[in-house]
């Protein structure tokens, strides 16, 4: 019979089983949302009305309305016959056409070059260069892919091949190794394995706002030594949940460590267009490494990885998958090789569609211009509300969160009472997995437990997403406020 | 290949990859129209946009959280359409009762069937899972298998048999591969690729009773089910034929089917969207996909285009008539392309072709002149990938070499050629074919 089988890491099993049991046990909460959603339209009586959903970073699920421009772009360039209708302003029409022309057969609906339209390749460098204060990025070094999780996952692949070219052919059996942070984002934890490689977990630092310490990753490092062979440190800025923004300096001491200790850099920056503090500014890993000159811009191993659906306005199309990573100081013969695995899977042309219009949005003087603009303008008022839910929830006793800096996502810790933290482990539960499923049942609020993410033992955390608390959920901090005493009713 | 700029690209045929847009096949209005106005919902308000579509983009709309098509999906698939897939499957197979719960939707039958061959995959050495399949076979099916760490098991299939299934050469292939591995499932494509060979009942059934005995899983591409060429030839599915089988087949052998929007008439390979069928899988499979789907949702945009795929505009319909005339010129172009082809390759000194009975490619065999061999020996290329190499750079056409298809042999080759074209690219593409091949003879005669 179909038996399945699950791959299985080496030391880091362990995280890796836990994580999908973990997802499970998300999924099981998601199922039972799901069930709470249909009581409450069947008119079942609960202290809620509505259940509030903040587990997913999905702008538009939470009521934000696309923006125009792009959808307009992609209207056309699916059916061709909306160039000759004058209802779509001109710069809708004249994008449409330019990317059509690069389609094969003039159709959305062909296999694309790969790696991706090469339009749509150049229009990326040109962003990322504007973005970076003008360090160059070459077209021919990015590649589209459907989706950052994706083009993440065949890195890794890369990675441990690459590697496994500079070890001894006979050494067989030891399998590539890749610093991942903890909390981090599960998945690309469990595409390591999936992959055969083991993730050397590092953790962030809670006290200091989640900062990556070089200690730590010298630690992690050192751990890993007879487990398995390190070869690429990745990380996420902004962070995936913790929301922390990396500095300059941080920046550079974590490219000094990886070339020090010859490792790729595997640098997750879908979050860069979420930063909320004022006076913090996205650098990307490029940018700095490229401005500490040599010998680090010409040495470091870096790939830089980015996405059509994490914007801050969810102007830019979730559900159209569409990503691309750059590729730094790559060695020539292996670029080729990424190449080819890369060939494997084409990206959604709609997706690269979706990636054009987030690197090359309309410019001051274009008819669609004035409608962007106004969306531009609504970020100031998600941003004061991601400030005002920081502050109730801070206010709350045993709850700590740090200032949110940037990125999609909060991390904030829950001090749970000892009598709560013993009945879950009566159920048999994790205990953060309990309060989640105690403020899913009793008040109809929907988080993600931290034990998905990888925290400290002994510690509990729950992860949000900060842009779900824009102007809808007035109430929330009311609720959040209210369950929060009546789970103190456990201290007692 | 080297890189082009688009200019040259655009002059260059590509018959290789099995895209029918890239070589002119015109795409179905309504399947855009319904896509554009899904995308940009002011578009409901058009009357330039025929009011079916409308109404269809409208029904889609409403089931969409928020109303958008740009917010994450349901993990997979959204239910409306899983569902209508389910009734598109039944009523295909005569009444036969499909199971939403087994019907998964994802970006492409590549990825789909990456999900199921990684669930599969485990061992190494002598206990790698293998997989059996036909050869040849089709040209993404190797780097799929290494990536998902299995082994590929071919067994070949005879020209001079119509490429026909024989299941005696299946047990040999099996039996022998025993030795170095742990076979556990047959992967087939029926309409065959690139052979375009069509099954009957009775090879189907066979193959049924060999995965049976064999315990092996059967996974079946049926994405060309839609393109059967030839008068008397009928698609019949997997599913219907096993389940029309006896008790001790229809209730164990278990089955898995792919199809996708990458089909014959809509051929939208750039949109990636794709289903398949669990049948007789046990119920853990099944929650293990969901949780692995559970990882990555699904793109929205192609749900709406499988829908109507499935579901195309009928008589009485405001768009029934355009729709009607356009399918009927792609389905007579396929055909005509499929007769022309054969019979213009057939035509050549030294080639042979057998007939496609379906799907979108012909896989004539071409007898290699000996200077060629030698030739690609000393540039250390296969020789029919340097034929198709001379072909591109000096007909601007571009074919695919059999051996990425497994086909290697000493004095002959294979190459596959898609006839999904518009019918002048591929006439223009078969004159170049024989200037080019008698050029080839002539040169090394």
């Amino acid at each position: 019979q179909f038996k399945v089988h699950i791959v299985k890491g080496v030391k880091c099993s362990n995280f890796y089983n836990k994580s999908v049991c973990y997802l499970c046990v998300q999924l099981s909460l998601s199922v039972r949302a799901a069930q709470i959603r249909e009581e409450l339209r069947q008119g079942v009586k609960k202290p809620y009305t509505e259940l509030i959903d903040v587990t997913w970073g999905d702008p538009q699920g939470a009521g934000l309305k696309p923006l125009t421009f792009a959808r307009q772009v992609l209207a056309a360039c699916l059916y061709p016959k909306l160039l000759n209708n004058e209802r779509l302003p001109a710069d809708v029409r004249q994008r449409a056409e330019g990317l059509l022309h690069e389609c094969h057969g003039g159709s959305v609906g062909s296999y694309t070059d790969l790696p991706g339209i090469p339009q749509v390749a150049r229009q990326i460098s040109e962003f990322i260069s504007r973005r970076d204060g003008g360090v160059p990025s070459d077209p021919d070094h990015i590649l589209i892919s459907p989706g950052s999780q994706w083009a993440l996952q065949v890195h890794e692949k890369y990675t441990a091949m690459y590697k496994f070219k500079q070890l001894y052919c006979g050494g067989g059996g030891v399998r590539s190794g890749v610093l991942t942070p903890q909390p981090s984002y599960s998945l690309s934890v469990m595409s390591v394995v999936g992959l055969g490689g083991v993730p050397v977990p590092y953790q962030l630092w809670e006290e200091q706002g989640w900062e990556v310490q070089v200690e730590e990753l010298n630690r992690a490092l050192e751990a890993a030594e007879g487990e398995c062979d390190p070869v690429a440190l990745y990380v996420i800025n902004p962070g995936n949940p913790s929301g922390h923004v990396q500095r300059r300096k941080s920046i550079q001491d974590v490219i000094k460590f990886a070339s020090e200790k010859r490792l790729f850099l595997l640098a997750d920056e879908v979050y860069q267009d979420c930063i909320y503090k004022e006076n913090i500014e996205f650098l990307s890993y490029k940018r700095v490494l490229a401005e500490m000159g040599p010998p680090f811009c010409d040495t470091v191993e870096l790939a830089s990885f980015h996405s059509a659906s994490k914007g801050l306005l969810g102007e830019y199309v979730c559900g159209f998958r569409g990503g691309y990573v750059e590729l730094v100081n790559m060695d020539p013969a292996v670029m080729k090789h990424v190449f080819t695995i890369f060939s494997k899977d084409n990206a959604p042309t709609p997706g690269q569609i979706a990636l054009s219009v987030m690197a090359s949005p309309p410019q001051p003087g274009d008819p669609s211009y004035p409608l962007y603009r106004t969306k531009q303008q609504m970020q100031t008022l998600i941003k004061d509300n991601v400030r005002k839910v920081h502050e109730v929830l801070n206010s709350l006793p045993g709850v700590s969160s740090h200032p949110v800096e940037g990125g999609a996502f909060a991390f904030p810790r829950i001090d749970l009472p000892p009598k709560a933290i013993q009945k879950a482990k009566d159920l048999g539960m994790e205990p953060d997995i309990f309060y989640c499923l105690r403020l899913l049942e009793d008040a109809g609020l929907f988080f993600t437990p931290g034990c998905e993410y990888g925290q400290k033992d002994g510690t509990y955390h729950v992860r949000y997403a900060k842009k779900r608390f824009h102007v809808e959920y007035k109430d929330l901090n009311t609720k959040i406020k209210q369950y929060y005493f009546s789970l103190a009713g456990f201290a007692s | 290949m080297a890189a082009r700029t688009t200019q040259e690209a655009q002059a260059v045929i590509d018959l290789a990859s099995g895209d029918p847009h890239r070589a002119g096949i015109v795409p179905l209005s309504f399947v855009r129209q319904v896509l554009a106005v899904c995308v940009f919902p002011d578009l409901l308000r058009d009357d330039s946009i025929p009011l079916d579509a409308r109404q269809r983009a409208q029904r889609f709309l409403d089931i969409c959280p928020q109303g958008s098509v740009g917010v994450y999906s349901s993990t997979t698939g959204m239910p409306y359409v899983v569902q209508r897939i389910a009734e598109f499957i039944s009523k295909r197979d005569g009444g036969i009762a499909a199971d939403p719960n087994q019907i998964f939707f994802y970006s492409g039958t590549q990825e789909n069937l990456k999900m199921v061959l990684n669930l599969l995959s485990s061992g190494s050495g002598e206990m790698q899972t293998g997989v059996l399949t036909p050869l040849p076979y089709p040209h993404t099916l190797p780097r799929l298998l290494q990536y998902t760490r299995l082994k590929l098991v071919p067994c070949s299939l005879k020209q001079s048999q119509g490429w026909a299934v024989n299941t005696e050469e299946l047990h040999r292939t099996v039996t022998e591969a025993r030795e170095h591995c742990n076979p556990r499932a047959l992967f087939i494509c029926n309409p065959g690729i690139p052979t375009g060979h069509v099954q009957d009942r009775k090879s189907m059934e066979s193959v049924i009773r060999f995965a049976a005995a064999e315990r092996l899983i059967l996974l079946v591409q049926e994405v060309y089910q839609d393109c059967v060429h030839g008068p008397g030839i009928e698609f019949l599915s997997y599913k219907k034929v096993l389940l029309e089988m006896s008790q001790e087949y229809s209730e164990h052998v278990e089955l898995i089917s792919f199809n996708s929007l990458s089909n014959g008439s809509l051929g939208e390979c750039g949109l990636r969207g794709g289903y398949m069928e669990l049948v007789n899988t046990d119920t853990a499979v099944a929650e293990r996909v969901k949780v692995l789907m559970g990882f990555r949702s699904p793109p929205v945009l192609p749900q709406p285009a499988l829908e109507v795929m499935i579901n195309p505009p009928t008589p009485g319909e405001p768009s029934y008539p355009t729709y009607k005339q356009e399918m009927s010129l792609i389905q007579t172009t396929l055909s005509h392309n499929a007769q022309r082809g054969y019979e213009v390759l057939n035509s050549l000194k030294d080639v042979s072709c057998q007939p496609a009975m379906g799907g979108i490619f012909l896989y004539p065999r071409l007898e290699l002149p000996a200077q060629l061999i030698e030739e690609a020996k000393t540039l250390g290329l296969p020789p029919d990938v340097l034929l198709c190499q001379m072909f591109l750079d000096k007909a601007g056409v571009c074919v695919g070499a059999g051996s990425e298809n497994g086909s290697e042999h000493d004095t002959y080759c294979y190459i596959r050629v898609s006839f999904a074209a518009s019918s002048d690219t591929f006439q223009d593409a078969l004159s170049r074919l024989c200037s080019f091949h008698h050029h080839l003879h002539e040169t090394y005669s």
